[in-house]
């Protein structure tokens, strides 16, 4: 029987992987927009987990609203970065460098 | 019934609405060449709302089942965000028209920034909170990377997105943990929910995940790392918007939404902010001693600011958020005034802002130079200036409410951040003589510098009742 622990272990497990994949991955910045995809979608499961569990729709309403601001989200992100290759030719982490900090 | 809870919210609908039609406008008429005319229009129209918000009757209301709230705490912190950012719109028109980056997207996305804002510090719910803050932060990063030809403009909005992007996931993951373990999103549920014995470790684990996604809006320390380059990476009068509106909107929202959800476990968050507050004064204080470009001083000064404004939300009293809302709104007006002073600060017709070119600058142009030595006085907390006023205030909050220990480190953290102030007077007032920086004013900049110091001097007889405000202000919020 699968049970609501269940899938709060998979949405934090992909919480912890979203999370280590911000801060270890040095190569690409596509791969830092894949894990904030994958922050936002592990609270989505626990949402919808929660929802079930307490039989109440907020929580599915939650996961609608949070679904769209990911999609505008992605959207921005990648408009920003393209502007960014244009000016420097390339998308690796190690080159958004132009100041320290 | 929708017709009372529309009413509620028309200041926003009327902004939200002006927004849209203004893009729409301006992609059919004159693009670019509308810029100033909707920079100004769009100030105005602030300006106007701001009024009204402050003048209308009422309040204490609530629309769409206590999903937003009307209170004096929400319209305080309107009227602040409203001013501050007409303020930066009519400061960075002649800035951005002469450098020929003035799009008509900035004014419509700061417009809608400012919506968000606005419906931040009114949520009464978890869903609302989240709709404002991204309407908010989406509007944010767009207006960071506005300069699409600067590689340093871009690369900000790039780390600004990705860092904000990595908070409202945590903010998020609090959310959801918050909701499984009280059964609600509504801030007066939640608060229902912890009043019945103690905290569950889960609901604890969510208050924790959002004040980390909320110290990350307000760049407290150890969740600052943004603020430095994306300060530094922005167009200047983007730098001093985000220094201003949407500071004011994400200390308010964590003011409402510390005080109202979860304003029966005092106890449980105090500590973390106090320990929030200590770390940003202490970081932004002495990182701050070695820089050299103003901007990325102004993101350190920034942060040692929001660490004194959460120290009055640390004592968790009604007079702490008074303290608070006071800090915020004399910050809001000194920042407006020295990055009138930054965007006044030229050389061959191209934007300077290392500090050595202040040298000697007070025997070229004094008034302005006096103008910003009571800014940064002002800033330092210097006792005749408004900022010792404010300073006095967290302070004396932090000590009536039992945190003597943040009380004397915020002293000796100001005494510290003095240093950084004082080296710019140092620096205009017995630098070398070195390159001549141009002469440039505007009107508008010139205004603004010469009223924020004004305020910083004057202010200090009854602070044109912004006390007064604010107390109420505060009363309203801790009332239910």
């Amino acid at each position: 029987m699968i049970g609501l622990e269940h899938y709060l272990t998979v949405a934090a497990t992909l919480f912890v992987i979203g999370i280590f994949g911000l801060f270890l991955n040095r190569k690409n910045v596509i791969i830092l927009l894949m894990s904030i995809e994958l922050i936002l979608l592990s609270v989505n499961i626990n949402f919808v987990a929660f929802s079930s569990f307490l039989g109440d729709m907020v929580g599915q309403v939650f996961t609608l609203f949070v679904l769209t601001v990911a999609a505008a989200e992605a959207a921005i992100g990648l408009a920003i970065l393209v502007c960014f290759f244009r000016l420097r030719g390339s998308i690796a982490v190690e080159d958004v460098n132009v100041m320290k900090g | 019934m929708i017709q009372a809870d529309l009413t509620v919210i028309l200041p926003e609908i009327i902004l939200a609405a002006y927004a849209l039609l203004a893009l729409v406008a301006a992609v059919y008429t004159g693009k670019d060449r509308l810029g100033p005319t909707l920079v100004w229009t769009t100030g105005v129209l602030m300006v106007l709302l701001g009024i009204w918000i402050a003048t209308a009757p009422g309040g204490g209301t609530t629309a769409f089942g206590g999903m937003f709230i009307d209170d004096g705490f929400s319209r305080f912190a309107k009227v602040v965000i409203l001013f501050s950012a007409a303020g930066v719109l009519v400061m960075s028109q002649d800035y951005m028209s002469r450098r020929g980056f003035l799009k008509f997207e900035f004014p419509v996305l700061v417009s809608l920034a400012v919506v968000g804002m606005l419906v931040m510090v009114s949520a009464g719910d978890l869903m609302a909170l989240y709709m404002g803050l991204e309407l908010m932060s989406l509007s944010l990063y767009v207006v960071a990377a506005m300069r699409r030809d600067s590689v340093k403009s871009t690369e900000a909005g790039l780390k600004y997105f990705v860092l904000g992007a990595l908070s409202s996931g945590l903010l998020l993951y609090g959310a959801s943990l918050v909701y499984g373990f009280t059964g609600t999103t509504e801030f007066s549920g939640i608060v229902q929910a912890v009043q019945h014995g103690n905290m569950a470790l889960g609901l604890l684990f969510g208050l924790v995940f959002l004040i980390a996604g909320l110290a990350f809006k307000v760049s407290a320390v150890p969740f600052h790392m943004w603020t430095p380059d994306v300060y530094e990476g922005s167009p200047t009068p983007v730098t001093a918007f985000f220094a201003t509106a949407p500071k004011m909107a994400a200390m308010a929202m964590m003011t409402r939404l510390l005080f109202e959800a979860f304003g029966q476990a005092i106890s449980d968050w105090s500590q973390v902010i106090a320990l929030l507050s200590l770390l940003s004064m202490f970081l932004g204080s002495v990182a701050a001693i070695g820089q050299s470009d103003i901007k990325r001083l102004m993101a350190y000064s920034s942060i040692t600011h929001m660490g004194f404004a959460l120290m009055g939300l640390a004592s968790g009293t009604v007079f702490g958020v008074q303290s608070m809302l006071i800090y915020m709104a004399i910050y809001v007006t000194m920042n407006i005034g020295t990055f009138a002073f930054i965007l006044m600060m030229e050389k061959d017709g191209k934007p300077v802002t290392d500090i050595s070119a202040l040298n000697m600058y007070a025997k070229r142009e004094p008034g302005k130079a006096l103008a910003m030595l009571v800014l940064m006085f002002s800033m330092a907390g210097v006792p005749p200036m408004l900022g010792f006023f404010g300073k006095f205030y967290v302070l004396r909050a932090a000590y009536e409410g039992g945190l003597v220990w943040l009380a004397i480190a915020g002293v000796i953290a100001s005494v510290i951040a003095a240093f950084y102030y004082l080296r710019i007077v140092y620096f205009m007032y017995f630098g070398k003589d070195g390159e001549e920086m141009d002469a440039h004013s505007s009107p508008m900049l010139w205004l603004a510098l010469t009223a924020s110091a004004a305020i910083m001097v004057v202010g200090i007889i009854n602070m044109f009742g912004v006390e007064g405000a604010a107390a109420a202000a505060a009363q309203t919020l801790l009332q239910q």
